[in-house]
Protein backbone atom coordinates (compact mmCIF):
# COMPACT_ATOMS: atom_id res chain seq x y z
CA UNK A 1 0.00 0.00 0.00
CA UNK A 2 1.40 3.48 -1.01
CA UNK A 3 -0.65 5.85 1.34
CA UNK A 4 -2.80 4.87 4.08
CA UNK A 5 -6.32 5.30 3.33
CA UNK A 6 -7.25 9.09 3.78
CA UNK A 7 -10.28 8.88 6.38
CA UNK A 8 -12.30 11.98 8.36
CA UNK A 9 -13.32 10.98 11.43
CA UNK A 10 -15.90 13.28 12.88
CA UNK A 11 -13.76 13.94 16.52
CA UNK A 12 -10.99 14.32 14.46
CA UNK A 13 -12.81 16.67 11.76
CA UNK A 14 -14.16 18.99 14.66
CA UNK A 15 -10.41 19.65 16.20
CA UNK A 16 -9.14 20.50 12.54
CA UNK A 17 -12.10 22.98 11.89
CA UNK A 18 -11.42 24.77 15.28
CA UNK A 19 -7.53 25.17 14.41
CA UNK A 20 -8.62 26.77 10.74
CA UNK A 21 -11.71 29.01 12.46
CA UNK A 22 -9.00 30.20 14.96
CA UNK A 23 -6.57 30.68 12.47
CA UNK A 24 -9.02 32.87 9.92
CA UNK A 25 -9.34 34.96 13.31
CA UNK A 26 -5.97 35.25 14.30
CA UNK A 27 -4.03 35.83 10.83
CA UNK A 28 -7.11 38.31 10.06
CA UNK A 29 -7.20 36.58 7.17
CA UNK A 30 -10.13 36.07 4.25
CA UNK A 31 -10.39 32.22 3.85
CA UNK A 32 -8.42 29.44 5.43
CA UNK A 33 -9.05 25.73 4.25
CA UNK A 34 -6.71 22.47 4.05
CA UNK A 35 -6.46 20.32 1.13
CA UNK A 36 -4.84 16.64 1.19
CA UNK A 37 -2.02 16.40 -1.12
CA UNK A 38 -4.72 14.44 -3.86
CA UNK A 39 -6.63 17.90 -4.10
CA UNK A 40 -9.29 16.57 -1.84
CA UNK A 41 -10.87 19.42 0.45
CA UNK A 42 -10.55 18.37 3.98
CA UNK A 43 -11.93 22.00 5.80
CA UNK A 44 -12.28 25.51 5.23
CA UNK A 45 -13.54 28.69 6.95
CA UNK A 46 -13.94 31.88 6.03
CA UNK A 47 -15.52 34.07 3.41
CA UNK A 48 -15.85 31.06 1.59
CA UNK A 49 -19.22 31.03 0.21
CA UNK A 50 -18.34 33.15 -2.68
CA UNK A 51 -15.41 30.66 -3.87
CA UNK A 52 -14.89 27.67 -5.97
CA UNK A 53 -13.05 25.41 -3.17
CA UNK A 54 -13.02 22.17 -4.87
CA UNK A 55 -11.08 23.83 -7.90
CA UNK A 56 -9.19 25.69 -5.55
CA UNK A 57 -8.37 22.52 -3.51
CA UNK A 58 -7.14 20.68 -7.28
CA UNK A 59 -5.09 23.78 -8.28
CA UNK A 60 -3.45 24.13 -4.71
CA UNK A 61 -2.56 20.13 -4.68
CA UNK A 62 -1.28 20.79 -8.66
CA UNK A 63 0.80 23.26 -7.54
CA UNK A 64 2.64 21.37 -4.87
CA UNK A 65 3.30 18.79 -6.72
CA UNK A 66 4.82 20.89 -9.18
CA UNK A 67 7.08 22.28 -6.79
CA UNK A 68 7.42 19.20 -4.79
CA UNK A 69 8.81 17.75 -8.31
CA UNK A 70 10.95 20.98 -8.56
CA UNK A 71 12.56 20.32 -5.01
CA UNK A 72 13.37 16.75 -6.46
CA UNK A 73 15.36 18.30 -9.09
CA UNK A 74 17.28 20.16 -7.16
CA UNK A 75 17.82 17.33 -4.30
CA UNK A 76 15.57 18.71 -1.96
CA UNK A 77 13.37 17.43 0.45
CA UNK A 78 10.47 19.58 -0.12
CA UNK A 79 9.87 23.58 -1.07
CA UNK A 80 7.26 23.45 2.44
CA UNK A 81 6.13 27.21 2.16
CA UNK A 82 5.21 29.04 -1.10
CA UNK A 83 3.55 32.80 -1.07
CA UNK A 84 1.94 34.28 -3.78
CA UNK A 85 1.24 38.06 -4.20
CA UNK A 86 -1.15 39.84 -6.24
CA UNK A 87 -3.01 43.23 -6.40
CA UNK A 88 -5.39 42.50 -4.04
CA UNK A 89 -5.69 38.78 -2.68
CA UNK A 90 -2.43 36.92 -1.86
CA UNK A 91 -2.09 33.36 -0.64
CA UNK A 92 0.57 31.61 1.45
CA UNK A 93 0.66 27.74 1.19
CA UNK A 94 2.48 25.69 3.55
CA UNK A 95 2.72 22.26 3.72
CA UNK A 96 2.08 20.39 6.81
CA UNK A 97 3.69 16.82 8.26
CA UNK A 98 4.75 16.19 4.49
CA UNK A 99 1.09 14.93 4.31
CA UNK A 100 -1.49 17.97 4.38
CA UNK A 101 -1.68 21.88 2.65
CA UNK A 102 -2.33 24.92 4.70
CA UNK A 103 -3.74 27.58 2.52
CA UNK A 104 -4.41 30.92 4.01
CA UNK A 105 -6.04 33.92 1.46
CA UNK A 106 -5.24 37.27 2.95
CA UNK A 107 -6.08 41.24 1.71
CA UNK A 108 -4.48 44.08 3.01
CA UNK A 109 -5.83 43.92 6.42
CA UNK A 110 -3.24 41.45 7.16
CA UNK A 111 0.42 40.90 6.64
CA UNK A 112 2.68 38.39 5.59
CA UNK A 113 4.19 38.23 8.68
CA UNK A 114 1.65 38.08 10.54
CA UNK A 115 0.27 35.21 8.28
CA UNK A 116 3.82 33.24 8.65
CA UNK A 117 3.63 33.51 12.77
CA UNK A 118 -0.04 32.32 13.19
CA UNK A 119 0.51 29.63 10.08
CA UNK A 120 3.51 28.02 12.29
CA UNK A 121 1.49 27.51 15.18
CA UNK A 122 -1.47 25.83 13.21
CA UNK A 123 0.65 23.59 11.61
CA UNK A 124 2.34 22.42 14.90
CA UNK A 125 -1.56 21.86 16.20
CA UNK A 126 -2.43 20.40 12.41
CA UNK A 127 0.32 17.82 12.56
CA UNK A 128 -0.37 16.42 15.80
CA UNK A 129 -4.15 15.72 15.04
CA UNK A 130 -3.44 13.92 11.55
CA UNK A 131 -0.71 12.17 13.36
CA UNK A 132 -3.39 10.72 15.42
CA UNK A 133 -5.82 10.74 12.90
CA UNK A 134 -3.34 8.58 10.73
CA UNK A 135 -3.00 6.21 13.82
CA UNK A 136 -6.65 5.50 14.00
CA UNK A 137 -7.21 4.74 9.97
CA UNK A 138 -3.89 2.43 10.20
CA UNK A 139 -5.93 0.24 13.38
CA UNK A 140 -7.15 -2.59 11.57
CA UNK A 141 -10.74 -2.22 13.87
CA UNK A 142 -11.64 0.39 11.91
CA UNK A 143 -14.25 -0.85 9.35
CA UNK A 144 -15.63 0.68 5.84
CA UNK A 145 -19.10 1.87 5.55
CA UNK A 146 -18.03 0.57 1.91
CA UNK A 147 -17.80 -3.40 3.31
CA UNK A 148 -21.35 -4.03 3.10
CA UNK A 149 -22.40 -2.45 -0.46
CA UNK A 150 -23.63 -4.93 -3.22
CA UNK A 151 -23.24 -4.61 -6.62
CA UNK A 152 -26.87 -3.35 -6.63
CA UNK A 153 -25.81 -0.58 -4.58
CA UNK A 154 -23.20 0.27 -7.39
CA UNK A 155 -25.33 -0.23 -10.33
CA UNK A 156 -28.40 1.86 -8.90
CA UNK A 157 -26.02 4.77 -9.45
CA UNK A 158 -25.87 4.47 -12.64
CA UNK A 159 -29.50 4.22 -13.20
CA UNK A 160 -30.48 7.59 -14.46
CA UNK B 1 -6.44 6.88 -2.79
CA UNK B 2 -10.12 7.94 -2.03
CA UNK B 3 -11.22 9.97 1.28
CA UNK B 4 -13.89 8.83 3.17
CA UNK B 5 -15.00 11.87 4.86
CA UNK B 6 -17.34 10.68 7.78
CA UNK B 7 -18.10 13.63 8.68
CA UNK B 8 -19.28 15.27 5.51
CA UNK B 9 -20.50 11.86 4.50
CA UNK B 10 -18.81 11.76 1.49
CA UNK B 11 -16.46 9.63 -0.72
CA UNK B 12 -13.78 11.06 -3.33
CA UNK B 13 -12.10 9.06 -5.39
CA UNK B 14 -9.33 10.00 -8.35
CA UNK B 15 -9.46 8.94 -11.92
CA UNK B 16 -6.51 9.55 -14.27
CA UNK B 17 -7.61 9.46 -18.21
CA UNK B 18 -4.28 8.95 -19.70
CA UNK B 19 -3.04 8.39 -22.98
CA UNK B 20 -1.13 9.39 -26.12
CA UNK B 21 -0.66 13.25 -27.66
CA UNK B 22 -3.96 14.05 -29.36
CA UNK B 23 -5.96 10.87 -28.35
CA UNK B 24 -9.14 12.53 -26.62
CA UNK B 25 -8.43 12.62 -23.11
CA UNK B 26 -9.72 16.17 -22.73
CA UNK B 27 -12.66 16.12 -25.22
CA UNK B 28 -13.68 13.07 -22.66
CA UNK B 29 -13.85 15.31 -20.19
CA UNK B 30 -15.21 17.93 -22.52
CA UNK B 31 -18.12 15.96 -23.27
CA UNK B 32 -18.91 14.88 -19.54
CA UNK B 33 -18.91 17.93 -18.66
CA UNK B 34 -21.40 19.16 -21.11
CA UNK B 35 -23.93 16.18 -20.43
CA UNK B 36 -23.95 16.97 -17.03
CA UNK B 37 -26.58 18.46 -14.63
CA UNK B 38 -25.22 21.70 -13.70
CA UNK B 39 -25.98 20.24 -9.95
CA UNK B 40 -24.12 17.21 -10.16
CA UNK B 41 -20.42 18.79 -11.73
CA UNK B 42 -18.28 21.82 -10.66
CA UNK B 43 -15.96 23.85 -12.90
CA UNK B 44 -13.77 22.01 -15.37
CA UNK B 45 -10.53 23.44 -15.16
CA UNK B 46 -8.09 23.57 -18.06
CA UNK B 47 -4.42 23.83 -17.75
CA UNK B 48 -3.38 24.25 -21.40
CA UNK B 49 -1.54 25.65 -23.67
CA UNK B 50 -2.28 28.81 -25.70
CA UNK B 51 -2.74 26.17 -28.85
CA UNK B 52 -5.44 24.24 -26.52
CA UNK B 53 -2.86 21.60 -25.75
CA UNK B 54 -2.84 20.36 -22.48
CA UNK B 55 -0.01 21.36 -20.34
CA UNK B 56 -0.84 20.39 -16.94
CA UNK B 57 -4.06 18.80 -16.11
CA UNK B 58 -7.75 19.34 -16.89
CA UNK B 59 -9.76 18.68 -13.75
CA UNK B 60 -13.48 18.02 -13.65
CA UNK B 61 -15.66 17.42 -10.13
CA UNK B 62 -18.36 14.99 -10.59
CA UNK B 63 -21.12 14.16 -8.01
CA UNK B 64 -22.68 10.83 -9.02
CA UNK B 65 -24.77 10.07 -6.61
CA UNK B 66 -25.26 8.12 -3.07
CA UNK B 67 -24.22 4.78 -1.83
CA UNK B 68 -25.67 3.74 1.39
CA UNK B 69 -25.93 7.78 2.55
CA UNK B 70 -22.71 8.60 1.82
CA UNK B 71 -22.15 11.11 -1.54
CA UNK B 72 -19.84 9.41 -3.77
CA UNK B 73 -17.62 12.30 -6.07
CA UNK B 74 -15.11 11.62 -8.36
CA UNK B 75 -12.72 14.03 -9.19
CA UNK B 76 -11.63 13.09 -13.28
CA UNK B 77 -7.99 13.85 -14.85
CA UNK B 78 -6.33 14.51 -17.94
CA UNK B 79 -2.47 14.26 -18.19
CA UNK B 80 -0.68 15.87 -20.89
CA UNK B 81 -0.14 13.27 -23.32
CA UNK B 82 2.78 14.83 -25.17
CA UNK B 83 6.05 12.71 -24.92
CA UNK B 84 7.95 15.67 -23.14
CA UNK B 85 5.23 16.32 -20.03
CA UNK B 86 6.71 13.34 -18.27
CA UNK B 87 7.36 14.59 -14.94
CA UNK B 88 3.50 16.31 -14.89
CA UNK B 89 2.21 12.95 -15.51
CA UNK B 90 4.11 11.19 -13.26
CA UNK B 91 2.27 13.94 -10.55
CA UNK B 92 -1.14 13.91 -11.63
CA UNK B 93 -1.33 10.05 -10.98
CA UNK B 94 -0.43 10.32 -7.39
CA UNK B 95 -3.48 9.11 -5.47
CA UNK B 96 -4.71 7.87 -8.11
CA UNK B 97 -8.32 5.25 -7.78
CA UNK B 98 -8.46 4.23 -11.00
CA UNK B 99 -7.08 4.84 -14.78
CA UNK B 100 -9.04 5.04 -18.34
CA UNK B 101 -6.68 4.53 -21.07
CA UNK B 102 -7.85 6.68 -24.16
CA UNK B 103 -6.10 4.49 -27.33
CA UNK B 104 -6.27 6.71 -30.76
CA UNK B 105 -7.65 3.97 -33.27
CA UNK B 106 -6.19 5.47 -36.38
CA UNK B 107 -3.51 2.68 -37.81
CA UNK B 108 -0.50 5.36 -37.81
CA UNK B 109 -1.16 5.81 -33.77
CA UNK B 110 -0.69 2.28 -32.77
CA UNK B 111 2.98 3.18 -31.49
CA UNK B 112 2.41 5.91 -30.23
CA UNK B 113 -0.47 4.13 -27.70
CA UNK B 114 1.94 1.29 -27.15
CA UNK B 115 5.03 3.68 -26.07
CA UNK B 116 1.89 5.52 -23.56
CA UNK B 117 0.76 2.00 -21.98
CA UNK B 118 4.55 1.57 -21.15
CA UNK B 119 4.75 4.44 -19.87
CA UNK B 120 1.68 4.77 -17.80
CA UNK B 121 3.34 1.10 -16.10
CA UNK B 122 6.46 2.94 -15.34
CA UNK B 123 5.11 5.87 -14.19
CA UNK B 124 3.05 3.88 -11.90
CA UNK B 125 5.43 1.44 -10.20
CA UNK B 126 7.35 4.85 -9.39
CA UNK B 127 4.39 5.55 -7.45
CA UNK B 128 4.04 2.09 -6.09
CA UNK B 129 1.20 0.87 -8.12
CA UNK B 130 0.96 -1.84 -10.48
CA UNK B 131 -1.20 -1.54 -13.58
CA UNK B 132 -2.90 -5.09 -12.88
CA UNK B 133 -3.64 -3.76 -9.01
CA UNK B 134 -6.14 -0.80 -9.83
CA UNK B 135 -9.23 -0.79 -11.87
CA UNK B 136 -8.56 0.07 -15.38
CA UNK B 137 -10.61 0.06 -18.40
CA UNK B 138 -9.64 0.96 -21.94
CA UNK B 139 -11.43 3.15 -24.73
CA UNK B 140 -10.28 2.94 -28.51
CA UNK B 141 -11.18 6.58 -29.45
CA UNK B 142 -11.59 7.74 -32.70
CA UNK B 143 -13.92 5.36 -34.09
CA UNK B 144 -15.45 7.16 -37.12
CA UNK B 145 -12.03 7.99 -38.86
CA UNK B 146 -11.14 6.64 -41.75
CA UNK B 147 -7.87 4.57 -41.68
CA UNK B 148 -8.47 3.04 -38.19
CA UNK B 149 -7.14 -0.46 -37.01
CA UNK B 150 -9.59 -3.01 -35.89
CA UNK B 151 -10.68 -3.42 -32.44
CA UNK B 152 -9.03 -6.80 -32.95
CA UNK B 153 -5.96 -5.46 -33.13
CA UNK B 154 -5.60 -2.75 -30.91
CA UNK B 155 -7.55 -5.31 -27.98
CA UNK B 156 -4.50 -7.76 -29.08
CA UNK B 157 -1.84 -4.94 -28.67
CA UNK B 158 -2.98 -2.64 -26.22
CA UNK B 159 -5.23 -5.01 -23.90
CA UNK B 160 -3.43 -8.48 -22.94
CA UNK B 161 -5.16 -8.68 -19.39
CA UNK B 162 -8.14 -8.35 -21.38
CA UNK B 163 -9.98 -5.52 -19.11
CA UNK B 164 -13.24 -3.68 -20.28
CA UNK B 165 -12.96 -1.88 -22.75
CA UNK B 166 -15.21 0.30 -25.57
CA UNK B 167 -15.34 2.01 -28.68
CA UNK B 168 -15.32 5.58 -28.25
CA UNK B 169 -15.92 8.81 -30.47
CA UNK B 170 -15.38 11.60 -27.97
CA UNK B 171 -16.47 14.52 -29.92
CA UNK B 172 -19.86 13.09 -30.05
CA UNK B 173 -19.63 11.27 -26.98
CA UNK B 174 -19.81 7.57 -28.14
CA UNK B 175 -18.46 5.08 -25.62
CA UNK B 176 -17.55 8.41 -23.06
CA UNK B 177 -19.91 8.01 -20.51
CA UNK B 178 -19.88 4.23 -20.75
CA UNK B 179 -15.94 4.24 -19.89
CA UNK B 180 -16.88 6.60 -17.08
CA UNK B 181 -19.11 4.42 -15.89
CA UNK B 182 -16.80 1.02 -16.15
CA UNK B 183 -14.48 2.66 -13.81
CA UNK B 184 -16.60 4.30 -11.83
CA UNK B 185 -17.86 0.55 -10.94
CA UNK B 186 -14.43 -0.77 -10.67
CA UNK B 187 -13.64 2.15 -8.12
CA UNK B 188 -15.93 0.95 -6.33
CA UNK B 189 -15.88 -2.53 -5.94
CA UNK B 190 -11.89 -1.77 -5.06
CA UNK B 191 -13.33 0.20 -2.33
CA UNK B 192 -15.52 -2.54 -1.32
CA UNK B 193 -12.64 -5.05 -0.72
CA UNK B 194 -10.71 -2.58 1.77
CA UNK B 195 -9.15 0.18 -0.61
CA UNK B 196 -6.35 0.44 -2.85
Amino acid sequence: MVNPQMVMYEEEFNQIQNVVDRLVKDANAKVVFIVDKNGQLIAASGDVDNLDTTSLASLTAGNIAATGGMAKLLKENEFATQFHEGEKANIHIQLVGNRVILVVIFDSKSSLGLVRLRVRRASEELNNIFEALLKKVADPGADSPFAEITDEDIDNLFND
Amino acid sequence: MSFINYMAREINCKIVYYGPGLCGKTTNLQYIYERTNPDAKGKMISLATETDRTLFFDFLPLALGEIRGFKTRFHLYTVPGQVFYDASRKLILKGVDGVVFVADSQVERMEANEESVENLKTNLEEQGYKLEKIPYVIQYNKRDLPEVATVEELRQKLNPMNVPDYEGVARTGVGVFDTLKAVAKLVLTELRKGGP
